[in-house]
């Protein structure tokens, strides 16, 4: 990389390639409460986070394995609201870019009439830097760019081990702040070990020149350099952290926890950045899962 | 399927929508999937390749039972001084109407050259549908199916493992058919690659709502042709209940042209039409009279949600209605006002139950019982034993002197809970169930 710093239009992308190998961290708004919320994410911020999302929880989380749905469920028990969402956004103050990790219907249904615009102009205004929606693929994703594009976020689209082809190529071109690359089929859920469809996503997407992050089963340090080291610009981490937020005797106990994990993922991405020594180029062929 | 009837559905093309209803609202990791069945499903049951359609009416014939009857229901004619009639889904295998679409997915699955079926069901009738389909064509089959619908359906839970299927309960929120359906879509986004799934209604994301109303269609095609034999000319008024609405879109597909005839989709009432948006629940499953627009599922459409987006716990003593959605393509037509949407609660559905028992030698699924006593309702008067020369309630001219019924399925699944739920009530149709007790 040369010395010259790049003028990046998004902070999404700017926070991923500043940061090189990023660590992008996920948590449930709400899970237990959203006081607790705002010092976990001030814990996950300290730790090294480059980027954090936060779920706005949904009833309906079919993108979610188990540890995600009981988050969403005991932060809606709770009465986590968008409204109280957004305020909890209002009051961060983090280094790390916020994103807002949630489901469609969401969106349409904040304000009088469904239309997305009303969300996507609060986010920009409590400050956060993009949009993330596992059930909105790229065909019906229109409405909602146009609004992102027109209030300065990101909308993230997410690439899974069965996007190929022209359908990939297609995404790609619209990615704007990084392509969050779908480590497995399935749901989200802490794994023991990095899928070999992790390795032949990376492969397939060497070469578009996009930030790349990848997530769904991340859970360790190891996880993470393996990844980086495969190729991926990024980490994401979330099923792991919910684990420790539900875990842990006391809210004080959580944040200590949250912030030593982050740490911890952070080193083990930086270690997987310094195995990387051969150009892209020449990386061997993946291995086979 | 004839491109006179495309035009009427509002279908707007590729990414299959009705009017604003639809879509493809799904994880990414779907698509692809979504893709190969809509190719498939326009290859084999659009075009009949390699004798897709003869196969699946073949079988619909020898292993289902078609054509079902439409038979002239005598004493409801009498009670409601019009003819009325019913069609007998109830008699076809398995014993309501969902086999039409189970057998017709299955069949495509084998086609696509899938190896491994998964489902989710309400009443279990579609499970059950699925489960039959599934040994029939010997595919491996897993079904889910909420937790309290396990409780109060178990006749279809020993019906599904009877045939070979697996049946895995869903402990999540209401545990019913909203909870099976995010359990199935997740496993689907695990297997995607060898597995299909197959939605149980006209729900769902494009191509499923066109899908299973195409392979529901054969009901609304058989009662044009079956009427115009027997009454020489087609209804006044066609009737069906809608939980996801695969029964109500198969019975009016046919009818959709046909302005003079009109469509009546009944939905479940349950206890009341409110929803107590604190609790994040509806006593009803009324979602086309009470729903509002949002994206379930995998689709647009109408839906009993919160006013923050956060989809409702539905209710209804029938658990094959108990749904906070419907499928698009009804949102569509009740929002155009071809479909008149209505709808009755527990108790008149309970009273429509024994009344079609009573009277017809009939049992009918408390789905469908729904649709019975909307016609209770709708047909006034003459209904309370008052004398035949009283004038017809108003109501009456809405159904007009020819009424098709869609019975979609059997009551025998229901016993158990009609027996619990009569005992509460004091039913002017039902017979004393305290004997039932000794
Ligand atoms: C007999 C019967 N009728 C109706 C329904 C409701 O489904 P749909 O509205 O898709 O016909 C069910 C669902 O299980 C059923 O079993």
């Amino acid at each position: 990389m040369s010395d010259e710093p790049t003028e990046y239009d998004s902070d999404v992308e700017a926070a991923i390639r500043e940061n090189h190998p990023a660590l992008i961290t996920y948590i449930t708004a709400g899970d237990p409460s959203l006081e607790d919320t705002e010092a976990y994410v001030e814990a996950l911020d300290r730790g090294g986070s480059d980027l954090i999302e936060l779920g706005l929880p949904f009833s309906e989380p079919i993108a979610e394995g188990r540890t995600i749905q009981d988050a969403i469920n005991r932060a809606l028990a709770a009465g986590t609201t968008p409204e109280g969402f957004f305020e909890l956004v209002d009051d961060l103050e983090t280094e790390a870019p916020l994103l807002v990790m949630t489901y469609y219907n969401m969106i349409l249904q904040y304000g009088d009439e469904p239309d997305v615009r009303p969300f996507v102009e609060r986010a920009a205004e409590a400050g956060l830097s993009g949009i993330i929606v596992p059930d909105l693929p790229a065909e019906e994703a229109e409405p909602l760019r146009r609004a992102c594009d027109d209030n300065g976020l990101d909308l993230v689209f997410i690439i899974a081990p069965t996007t190929e082809g022209e359908r990939l190529d297609r995404i790609m071109s619209h990615v704007s702040g990084f392509a969050y690359v779908q480590a497995r089929l399935g749901t989200t859920g802490a794994r023991e070990n990095v899928s070999g469809a992790t390795h032949e996503s990376l492969e397939r997407l060497s070469e578009y020149d996009v930030p790349k992050a990848v997530g769904f089963g991340v859970s360790t340090g190891d996880h993470a350099a393996e990844i980086v080291e495969a190729g991926a610009d990024g980490v994401i981490v979330g099923s792991a952290l919910v684990d420790i937020v539900a875990s842990s005797e006391t809210p004080e106990a959580a944040v200590d926890r949250l912030e030593a994990k982050a740490r911890e993922l952070k080193r083990g991405a930086r270690r997987g950045a310094e195995t990387v020594t051969i150009d892209p180029e020449d990386a061997p062929e993946p291995e086979q899962p | 399927m004839s491109t006179e009837r495309e035009h009427d559905d509002g279908d707007s093309g590729r990414t299959g929508t009705f009017g604003d209803y639809g879509g493809q609202y799904v994880p990414e990791a779907l698509m692809p999937a979504l893709q190969e069945l809509e190719d498939a499903y326009e290859r084999y049951v659009l075009e009949n390749e390699d004798g897709f359609m003869d196969e699946f009416r073949e079988r619909m014939r020898d292993f289902g039972g078609r054509p079902t009857p439409l038979q002239r229901a005598d004493r409801l004619s009498e009670r409601y001084d019009r003819e009325v009639y019913l069609k007998r889904e109830d008699l076809l295998h398995g014993g309501a109407h969902k086999l039409n679409n189970a057998l017709g997915q299955v069949l495509l699955a084998k086609y696509m050259g899938k190896e491994r079926i998964i489902a989710e069901t309400g009443a279990g009738q579609h499970g059950t549908a699925t489960a039959m389909a599934a040994a029939h064509l010997d595919m491996p089959c897993e079904i889910y199916m909420g937790r309290t619908d396990v409780n109060r359906q178990r006749p279809n839970v020993y019906r599904m493992r009877m045939n070979g299927a697996e049946v895995t309960p869903v402990e999540a929120g209401s545990a019913t058919l909203k909870e099976a359906i995010n359990e199935t879509m997740r496993d689907w986004a695990t297997t995607v690659e060898r597995t299909h799934y197959v939605i149980g209604s006209v729900v769902g994301p494009h191509p499923f709502p066109k899908m299973v109303r195409d392979f529901q269609a054969v009901i609304g095609d058989e009662i044009r042709e079956q009427i115009r034999e027997t009454a020489g000319r087609l209804p006044d008024s066609v009737v069906a209940c809608a939980g996801g609405g695969s029964n109500t879109m198969g019975t009016f597909h046919a009818f959709v042209p046909d302005e003079d005839v009109d469509l009546v989709a009944v939905e479940a009432g349950g206890s009341s039409l409110e929803i107590d948006e604190a609790e994040g629940l509806a006593p009803n499953s009324a979602t086309l009279s009470t729903g509002t627009d949002g994206v379930l599922h995998g689709a647009m459409t109408k839906l009993l949600q919160a006013g923050d987006g956060q989809i409702v716990e539905s209710h209804s003593v029938s658990a094959g209605l108990d749904y906070a959605g419907v499928g698009p393509e009804l949102s569509h037509l009740v929002e155009t006002g071809r479909v008149t949407p209505a709808n009755v609660d527990d108790e008149a559905a309970l009273d429509g139950f024994h009344r079609l028992s009573r009277l017809e030698g009939i049992i009918p699924a408390l789905e469908s019982s729904h649709a019975l006593g909307y016609l209770e309702r709708a047909a006034g008067t003459a209904a309370d034993g008052a004398s035949g020369d009283e004038p017809r309630a108003e109501a009456n001219d809405e159904l007009g002197d020819l009424v098709v019924v869609n019975v979609s399925g059997r009551g025998d699944k229901d016993l158990e809970t009609v027996l619990e739920e009569t005992e509460k009530r004091d039913l002017e149709a039902a017979p004393d169930v305290e004997v039932f007790d000794q």
